[in-house]
């Protein structure tokens, strides 16, 4: 099953993969972002209660879910870098950070900004806010661990424990409206019963959701060719990538 | 015998578990402390297995759904009082202040305040809560026969508040 995914552990191959699929992948992402915002944000019908302040949703729920989809992207990753020592895998969870970072960042902000007009308040301690701030705080822990140590074999390592171990806060986040009483409320999309929204407004939030995932690979296929470069710098073939130029 | 790799893996799985396990038991002892706000049944029938009532004077939230006709406005300043329900018990809040654009009767709301007496309690914030259901004026009209009003035109339907 994983047959063709081990020519891809190897380094030059991945590098030629990347570079094979980047700009497929951010033009494909670019398009969509582009449909699904635009559609989202200036297209579909008002709410019945919120008006129109609920189109910010076009941009706060795709972040949310990118930010828990690729913190389970990076985790797999460093477990795969931890357990069998996949050097590439390594380097790929640490690419996945800033990434997430950034999608956590913008989820989070963009909930303020929901939240003062709706709810009346830009922030409250309830435990979905509280659990993707953590979350936050995890992907800057990774970055932050990975370059802590002068040696940046162990500082990799430590990174990618942490990551590993952060997936607690996964299921925490995704949970938290149902264990507990919050602000925030419950799932619109992600859950088994039929979406508790409307059509006209679920299809552009889809694309939007499905930009984001592109936009993510295609970031990570443009920050991994650059960390096999700098990781791979002396070996010939890179040299002779170089040479080329 | 085990490998390397199998030693790793089994290292990595034990310590997610144990570190697993060590949250989940954190969070079940704090669930009462995690939740944000008490509901009216929570604040008249105590909470959790010891039945622990807040007590007067405490600082506390409280949410619920706001009942039907029981907003009552001073027509000189800006004091406001509601009730709020869940499943019986009903609590009534006083607010003096302005409330955020989403609070209507029958929609769900988070305040902040004192404890009063045991079912009223004076609010310093209120909060509107959504719940996740969105959908266009239309639809909503059909399906929950609710009628949109904005808030800007709400003030000359209801004759001014």
């Amino acid at each position: 099953m994983f047959k063709w995914l081990h020519p891809l552990a190897k380094p030059e191959t991945l590098y030629h993969f990347c570079r094979l699929c980047y700009p497929w992948l951010m033009a494909a992402a670019l398009l969509l972002l582009a449909l699904g915002n635009i559609w989202g944000l200036a297209f579909t019908p008002p709410d019945y209660q919120q008006g129109d302040s609920y189109r910010i949703i076009h941009l706060h729920v795709p972040s949310a879910i990118m930010s828990m989809g690729t913190y389970s992207a990076m985790a797999i990753a460093a477990f795969t870098a931890l357990v069998w020592q996949v050097k590439t895998a390594q380097w790929a969870a640490l690419a996945l950070a800033p990434i997430g970072a950034v999608y956590t960042a913008i989820a989070l902000l963009t909930g303020m900004a929901w939240g003062k007009p709706m709810w009346g308040t830009w922030w409250v301690w309830d435990a979905r806010l509280t659990s993707e701030l953590i979350l936050l705080f995890l992907y800057l822990g990774v970055i932050a661990l990975s370059g802590a140590f002068s040696d940046r074999q162990t500082g990799a390592k430590a990174a990618s424990l942490l990551a590993v171990v952060g997936v607690i806060n996964l299921p925490i986040i995704h949970f938290s409206v149902e264990w507990w009483n919050t602000l925030h409320q419950g799932a619109s999309i992600t859950k088994f019963a039929r979406p508790s929204i409307d059509a006209s407004m679920l299809w552009p939030l889809l694309i939007s959701i499905l930009a984001f995932k592109v936009l993510m690979l295609a970031l990570l296929c443009l920050r991994l060719r650059t960390a096999i470069l700098v990781n791979e710098q002396h070996r010939p073939w890179v040299k002779a990538l170089a040479g080329e130029r | 015998m085990l490998s390397r790799r199998q030693k790793r893996l089994s290292a990595v799985v034990l310590v997610l578990t144990l570190l697993g396990g060590a949250v989940a038991a954190m969070l079940y002892a704090l669930q009462q402390n995690i939740d944000l706000f008490y509901t009216p049944s929570q604040l008249v029938e105590g909470l959790g297995k010891d039945k622990i009532k807040p007590v007067v004077g405490q600082r506390l939230r409280i949410g619920g759904m706001v009942v039907e006709g029981s907003v009552k406005r001073d027509p000189n300043s800006l004091k406001v009082s509601f009730d709020l329900i869940d499943t019986g018990p009903i609590v009534t809040v006083t607010y003096n202040g302005i409330l955020p654009d989403l609070f209507r009767e029958g929609q769900g709301i988070v305040a902040q305040g004192v404890l009063l007496d045991p079912v009223t309690i004076a609010a310093s914030e209120v909060l509107a809560k959504h719940d996740e259901e969105y959908m266009p004026p239309e639809v909503a009209e059909a399906l929950k026969g609710i009628r949109h009003v904005p808030p800007s035109q709400q003030q000359k339907a209801d004759g001014g508040y």
